[in-house]
């Protein structure tokens, strides 16, 4: 019998209501097309609300020397100059524009004393140049948006709507089918142009600083239609993530507390950055940061927990609780600890995704027609590290930018009917998973987080990859063997099975892009190659090739000279 | 010997059962283990079907509101040794229920898009200038996180039929009024629409807000004032709001 479903049509789909989702929504509805919005969290909830140090963007006005050369130059050096330069130009001189009319929507940014938007350090950043509200930034960006997007006409929002896979018909995307969680229901959209706002896949690992959310769906998504998946070997540590009690071990303790003057110790308290980096000492970038925090607590100079220290209570309790409150709350309320007063133990935690699906740096399509991506699921901006606060701009630029570039591909374009029995195949393979006695995707889950935490890590070596790999091979195995019993309705069991698809995905993805790189680059460190090397000034991109994921290299594109003026040459 | 907790989950999906119960499970107890941890085993390693909602794991989403021993809390917030070894989780009460401890909270986009969005005066010059000080006044509202757990415990809402929007949307309403730069008075149709004066008054909302935002003291009492200073002193109203409009601006 034919499985019920509900259909609707929009000029644009756009999957996920993170930042990158709903700016993209505002773009297209700016430009009076119908547009719908699907998340599989609540609106309101996706994993731009945890962001918390800010948004990067040249204002200028706490270091009126600040540009966007200046920032574009920081990019690329700090990408360690495997950055799309295209994407980091246009990031570079929009971001402030973004910032202004984030403002405009209703954002309330902490003031300079003559009443401007202030701006604090971060690592990697030669300016002060993060706006920022207090330490709740991303809270502030999702509230504005989503009050945007609530009072636009032409904008449908669905959540708790699982994106189950994409439609494509003559090498075109055309839509998705659906699973609305709460109410067990499948959907089938029919959309012009589909936009994958879908964020990263930071949940891959055990240890991590991410959403629940953040299964990398879109990576797998994309994926399967076709499109091209490039510098996922590109997995951002952080330097500090919490590591007791064991509960929260991960959870990020913001950069804002180095921006504020926190300093780092070791068991033997030695302030160790000074040694790692004399010059820019904690505010360094975070692949510097978080290997010099990893080799401490490897060679035996960790505290008690496994981390090291990290001291802002010298500045007193005053300026800690005004500057980082929901850090104070967040030690107090989870570990017990007073940051006034004592210092925090840290840990690198994984993080941020900088590879992602290939785009067009202007227009955000990716390498298949009618399919678009945006934020952190789109690659070619953070080259091999992402520095704090552009990625809040990103989401932001490149929303709005993608969201113009499918609603230009949208007006030219035609809805398409979607076969029947695409739909009705698709429902089965979903329904195909309830069953009560076949292996719980949770454990794969674990199996599998477990041993990219392990051996996947900021330091890699080659025996350790093939042994994440063999083990990723293997899940992919018995992943058909994978069910969940219970019904449609808000199934998680059911959820988590599909989840691991994508999770599949994305790891194979990381760890055979990290056995293709033969070289240290940003925050690809390799025990074995322990040098960066001129011949690997190139994009690593994966594809799906009948079935088997195809590996590829590109050279990066190069920077046009007089861009190039802004960048210090790279240095072998 | 493992240590364990027992946790008692309220089980139901509404639409196939007429009742509920509460189903027992052990856990084996971590150190400094939430109430989200606990539950997020159960769901994991011994009943896949238990359906929550969750998402941050850092008390910064809102998503996983429940009823902890009967008191309205997030579940990634409440450590387990402060609430014992013999816990019940139950759904937030004033809200339809989905299945399990999972509730339909839906009613509230539907609120706040009733509430006039931020409106910002047109004399303007760009970039606009604010002070921080009067930038921190709204502040506090704006750590928000749509938990909805003041929802949960108001009386109005959960025992009456009533027009009252609830704590969180004064609480929004009250973010943009308090934003300098606003041109919006929300205290009117609050007053008028959103049932306003249905509210008593009685603090259980601020009690349990986890973010600590004075809602009955800085966002409702604020409101009902200026409702009251609109309806029977328009003119006085008009000036005195003026005046710490301009106040704000640099
Ligand atoms: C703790 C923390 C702090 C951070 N702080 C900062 C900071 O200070 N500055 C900065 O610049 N960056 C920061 N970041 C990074 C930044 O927050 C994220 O990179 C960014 O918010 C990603 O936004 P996004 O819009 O791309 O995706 P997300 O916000 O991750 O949203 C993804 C959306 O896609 C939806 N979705 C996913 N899969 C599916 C599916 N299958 N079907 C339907 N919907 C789906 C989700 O429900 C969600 O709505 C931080 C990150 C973390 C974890
Ligand atoms: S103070 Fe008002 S809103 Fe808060 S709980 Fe009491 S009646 Fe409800
Ligand atoms: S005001 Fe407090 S209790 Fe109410 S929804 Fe917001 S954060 Fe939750
Ligand atoms: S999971 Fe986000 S608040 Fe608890």
């Amino acid at each position: 019998m034919a499985e019920q479903y509900l259909n609707t049509e929009s000029d644009i789909l756009i999957i996920g209501a993170g930042g990158a989702g709903m700016r993209a929504a505002l773009a297209a509805s700016d430009a009076g097309l119908k547009v719908t919005v699907v998340s599989k969290s609540l609106l309101g909830k996706a994993h731009t609300v945890m962001a918390e140090g800010g948004i990067a963007a040249s204002l200028g006005n706490v270091d009126p020397k600040d540009n966007w050369q200046a920032h574009f130059g920081d990019i690329i050096e700090e990408g360690v100059y495997i950055s799309n330069w295209r994407m980091a130009e246009i990031l570079a001189k929009e971001a402030p524009q973004r910032v202004y009319e984030l403002e405009r929507y209703g954002a309330l940014f902490d003031r300079t004393p003559d009443g401007r938007i202030l701006q604090r350090a971060f690592g990697g950043h030669s300016y002060r140049r993060l706006c920022h509200v207090g330490d709740r930034t991303g809270l502030e960006i999702i509230r504005t948006l989503e009050d945007q997007v609530i009072h636009r006409q032409n904008v449908k929002i669905i959540d708790e709507l699982y994106i189950t896979s994409l439609l494509k018909k003559d090498g075109k995307v055309i839509g998705a089918i659906g699973l609305k969680m709460d109410k067990g229901e499948f959907h089938c959209f029919k959309a012009k142009a589909v936009v994958l706002a879908t964020g990263g896949c930071g949940r891959v690992y055990k240890i991590t600083s991410n959403s629940w959310e953040s299964t990398g769906d879109g990576l797998g998504l994309a994926y399967r239609v076709g499109a091209k998946l490039q510098d996922m070997e590109m997995i951002q540590f952080h330097p500090t993530g919490m590591v007791y009690p064991p509960g929260v071990k991960g959870l990020l303790v913001t950069e804002g507390v180095r921006g504020e003057g926190g300093i780092l110790y070791n068991s033997k308290m030695e302030r160790f950055m000074e040694r790692y980096s004399p010059q820019k000492k904690e505010l360094d970038a975070r692949d510097v940061v978080a290997r010099a925090n990893y080799a401490e607590i490897q060679e035996g100079r960790g505290t008690e927990h496994g981390g090291v220290y990290l001291d802002i209570s010298y500045k007193g309790a005053d300026f800690v609780k005004q500057k980082l409150p929901s850090m104070y709350m967040q030690f107090m309320e989870f570990a017990g600890v007073d940051i006034t007063k004592e210092k925090m133990e840290v840990a690198p935690t994984t993080h941020y995704q900088m590879g992602g699906v290939r785009v067009d740096p202007d227009t955000g399509m990716t390498d298949v027609k009618g399919l678009f991506a945006a934020g952190e699921i789109a690659c070619g901006l953070h080259g091999a590290n992402r520095l704090g606060g552009n990625s809040l701009a990103d989401i932001l630029v490149f929303g709005k930018r993608t969201g113009e570039g499918a609603t230009d591909y949208a007006k030219t374009a035609e809805l398409v009917e979607v076969r029947e029995e695409d739909i009705q195949n698709e429902i089965s393979r979903v329904l195909s998973f309830l069953k009560p006695d076949g292996i719980n995707a949770y454990d794969l889950i674990d199996e599998l987080t477990s041993t990219m935490s392990d051996n996947v890590g900021i330091v890699r070596e080659p025996d350790r990859l093939n042994i994440a790999l063999a083990k990723i091979l293997e899940l992919k195995e018995k992943y058909p063997k994978v069910s969940a019993p219970g019904g449609r309705k808000y199934n998680h069991g059911l959820l988590a099975a599909m989840e691991l698809s994508n999770m599949l995905v994305a790891t194979e993805a990381i760890v055979r892009s990290a056995i293709m790189r033969p070289e240290s680059r940003g925050a690809h460190t390799r025990k074995d190659f322990p040098k960066k090397d001129r011949a690997w000034l190139k994009n690593i991109l994966c594809s799906d090739v009948g079935g088997e994921m195809k590996l590829d290299t590109e050279p990066v594109p190069t920077i046009p000279a007089e861009l190039m003026e802004l960048v210090k040459q790279e240095v072998y | 010997m493992e240590e364990k907790i027992i946790l008692n989950i309220y089980r139901q999906d509404p639409s196939i059962e007429q009742k509920g119960q509460l189903q027992k499970f052990e856990v084996p107890y971590v150190d400094g283990m939430v109430v989200l941890d606990a539950v997020r085993y159960v769901q994991e390693k011994l009943d896949t079907t238990l359906a929550i909602r969750w998402n941050c794991k850092a008390a910064k989403c809102g998503s996983c509101s429940a009823e902890i021993n009967g008191m309205p809390r997030l579940m990634c917030k409440t450590r387990v040794d402060t609430v014992g070894h013999n816990i019940t989780v139950t759904p937030m009460g004033a809200f339809p229920l989905i299945k399990d401890l999972v509730t339909d909270v839906g009613e509230n986009w539907e609120i706040l898009r009733k509430i006039p969005k931020f409106t910002p005066r047109e004399d303007m010059e760009s970039p606009w200038k604010m002070q921080q000080m009067d930038v921190e006044r709204s502040k506090e509202f704006r750590k928000c996180i749509e938990c909805f757990l003041c929802q949960d415990v108001c009386h109005v809402i959960r025992e009456h039929s009533t027009p009252y929007f609830g704590p969180r949307h004064v609480v929004k309403a009250a973010s943009m009024d308090m934003h300098p730069l606003d041109s919006e008075d929300r205290s009117r149709m609050l007053d008028q629409v959103g049932g306003l004066g249905f509210c008593n008054i009685t603090k259980c909302c601020q009690d349990v807000c986890p973010e600590h935002i004075h809602i009955t003291d800085n966002a409702i009492i604020q409101e009902k004032e200026r409702a009251v200073d609109n309806f029977y002193d328009p003119l006085a109203r008009l000036i005195k709001r003026k005046k710490t409009k301009e106040r704000s601006v640099a």
